[in-house]
């Protein structure tokens, strides 16, 4: 993975530096909060509803070691003892005191982190497929591609007040686990004649107007990546409104303008930034690109694992559902599922946090992963050690067999700890998990991705699942509105409203019903719930939600 | 329609720990809302926030919160005062306990 140079290093502890001296001149009352509110958020400290919350970058979701075991660190001395992996590959802490942040962002700095730009009005996190470097069908790794949109976009001078954020996700598969069609900018790796290039989707997210994002250019070569970027951004920067919070996002612009518009426009600006690249980027792609290289995978017997899959049912139920195929022959992709039935989704505890790093620097290459699903990867196991790694989980409560099944549910905070949001996705969450696990029924059910948010926003990506739920104040009163039929994969589609909005009482029930009769409507056991949703549309399955003919007629 | 004002406390951050406060009778901050004082009058109100929000080296985000009178003191009217005053409930951190 990547090594930081010594002129990031400087970098961050510049940067460190001059963001300790602001904390400390707001403590000493020389900065009033209007004034360091923004510079906090450039550093990724918000204000929630109970205490601060500092959001950590993982870089395209990538970890090693080390830096796991220094969020580790950082939960127990400054927080309460665990962390929150996000939608968006990252990590929060939910109780750091303003105090302590500086000392927390040099102790990141250690180890090669930091949480620049993973707020305020800037471009984002990059966001890379979990399974980068790994997946079977991959056309090459994204990750070289994702840090070298990191340095370029870091404190890039003309991107730091943007109309609003702006995130990119990079994808090097076929298969889109990286929802690249729900990002303002969504990179997906392509060949074409043998030439290797970029598909460039934009204008894609959720929130308050969902939108699909739309391809740009089919096919735009490798080295024309960044000035087609910065002439993408600059566009925007310029066109993007700034008069209206809810219409400032670039799916508005290129909505507003048309795709038409904005590609000209973005072509016209491309051949004047273009003859101002220098050739510098591509010198230094390949220099991250050599510090991708594939680790050395070995060879070895693969008996234990059929053996441990024939004798031992829970490791076999396990590596049905949280194993992933690997491109190199005897090895396996492990999903760690951060979704123990009843759990909060996405917090790990320091100490599953050092196990976790521990059996990546024994068994998994020393690489992790962190995905927008909010579990933990293990990117690279061969499967002679996964019977032991799976041991080592189950001792410490990850050993969860539910990757891609109904319990595996994204939920953002939610309004236990977010001040924007406007009910609580979390114990939704634990409930529904909870509810299928007594039930016993979630493997029968099969794939089905439940996915919740708090508020109109969607960080828990509400409609892109096959079951979405967004949790809204109704008079004074949490109430869940459902939608179906999304999908945040390469075929993506944002879900439908099935009708009026259930009580937190209500909302359990109303779930189970829908997938009872997903059960019952389903042509056979291997139709997935999208699948029949897609096959028979929403009228089955919202006469099963409100079966009171009374409540649809009230809508 | 006349207005009717609806019972309010003020209520912010801690600046320090962000620890979530309510004003006082005596323009102190508590992180106890039964301690709290439930403002009645609009322009008491009014004027204890602005007093409020001037005490930027101990508070942040100050604001008026509707409540309603209990046997023990101020109580939210809302679900969002009511998680703010018990903390998250996914963990008990503490707080909780109490209720």
């Amino acid at each position: 993975m990547y090594a930081y140079s010594e002129f990031d290093k400087n970098f961050l502890a510049s940067r460190n530096a001059q963001f300790r001296a602001q904390v400390e001149r707001r403590i000493a009352g020389h900065l009033t909060e209007d004034e360091f509110k923004p510079l906090r958020l450039m550093n990724g400290v918000y204000l929630q509803l109970h205490a601060y919350m500092l959001r950590v970058a993982i870089p395209y979701g990538t970890l090693n070691s080390a830096q796991m075991n220094m969020l580790a660190h950082l939960a127990e001395k400054y927080d309460k003892g665990y962390g929150h992996f996000t939608t968006r590959q990252n990590i929060q802490y939910n109780w750091p005191e303003l105090r302590d942040i500086p000392d927390m962002l040099d102790d990141l700095g250690t180890v090669e982190m930091h949480a620049i730009q993973t707020s305020g009005n800037t471009i984002r996190n990059v966001t890379a497929d979990h399974f980068a470097g790994a997946a079977a069908d991959e056309i090459a790794d994204p990750r070289p591609v994702a840090e070298l949109i990191r340095q370029w976009s870091t404190d890039h001078p003309e991107f730091q007040f943007l109309p609003r954020k702006f995130k990119v996700a990079v994808t090097g598969s076929e298969s889109d686990r990286a929802v690249t069609r729900a990002h303002d900018i969504g990179l997906r790796m392509v060949e074409r004649n043998g030439v290797a290039g970029f598909e460039v989707i934009v204008g894609g997210g959720l929130g308050r107007t969902p939108m699909l994002g739309k391809v740009i250019a089919d096919f735009l070569p490798r080295e024309d990546l960044l000035p087609y970027l910065e002439a993408i951004v600059s566009v925007y920067n310029l066109l993007g409104r700034r008069d209206n919070k809810y219409k400032a996002r670039i799916k508005i612009t290129v909505h507003e303008n048309g795709l038409e518009k904005i590609r000209n426009l973005v072509n016209e600006r491309f051949v004047d930034i273009k003859a101002r690249f220098s050739g510098f980027d591509q010198a230094l792609l390949d220099e991250i690109n050599s510090q991708f290289a594939p680790p050395f995978f070995k060879k070895g017997d693969i008996a234990i694992f059929e053996k441990s899959r024939t004798q031992d049912p829970v490791f076999r139920a396990w590596s049905d559902t949280n194993l992933h195929a690997h491109k190199a022959d005897g090895y396996s992709i492990v999903t760690v599922s951060m979704k123990a039935h009843g759990a909060t989704p996405g917090d790990a505890s320091a100490d599953q946090m050092r196990v976790l790093a521990d059996l990546a620097a024994r068994f998994g290459h020393d690489e992790l992963r962190i995905s927008h699903e909010q579990n933990v990867i293990l990117p690279h196991v061969h499967k002679s050690d996964l019977p032991e790694v799976h041991k080592i989980l189950k001792a410490n409560g990850l050993g969860t067999a539910n990757i891609g099944l109904i319990s595996d549910i994204i939920a953002c905070p939610g309004m236990d700890y977010c001040a924007l949001a406007t009910a609580r996705s979390i114990p939704i969450a634990q409930q529904i998990a909870t509810r299928f696990d007594e039930l016993k029924l979630e493997h029968e059910i099969g794939e089905l991705k439940i996915k919740i948010s708090g508020c109109i926003n969607a960080c828990g990506h509400h409609h892109v699942a096959h079951i979405g739920i967004l949790g809204l104040d109704r008079a004074g009163v949490e109430s869940y509105q459902i939608t179906l039929g999304g999908d945040h994969t390469e075929t993506a589609a944002i879900g439908e409203r099935a009708g009026p909005g259930f009580s937190a009482d209500d909302i359990i029930p109303a779930i189970e019903r829908l997938v009872e009769a997903y059960m019952e409507l389903r042509q056979s056991d291997e139709e997935t719930f999208i699948e029949s949703y897609r096959r028979l549309g929403l009228t089955p399955f919202k006469a099963a939600l409100y079966p009171d003919a009374n409540a649809i007629a009230a809508e | 329609m006349p207005h009717h004002f609806t019972p309010k406390v003020v209520t912010a951050n801690a600046l320090l720990e962000g620890d979530v406060v309510y004003l006082t009778n005596i323009d102190t901050w508590t992180r106890d809302l039964k301690d709290a004082i439930l403002l009645t009058d609009e322009a008491d109100a009014d004027l204890r926030l602005l007093q409020a929000e001037a005490q930027t080296g101990i508070v942040v985000g100050a604001y008026l919160a509707d409540m309603k009178d209990g046997p023990d003191g101020p109580e939210p009217s809302h679900f969002r005062e009511a998680f703010r005053r018990k903390g998250p409930s996914n963990y008990a951190h503490g707080k909780q306990e109490q209720f």
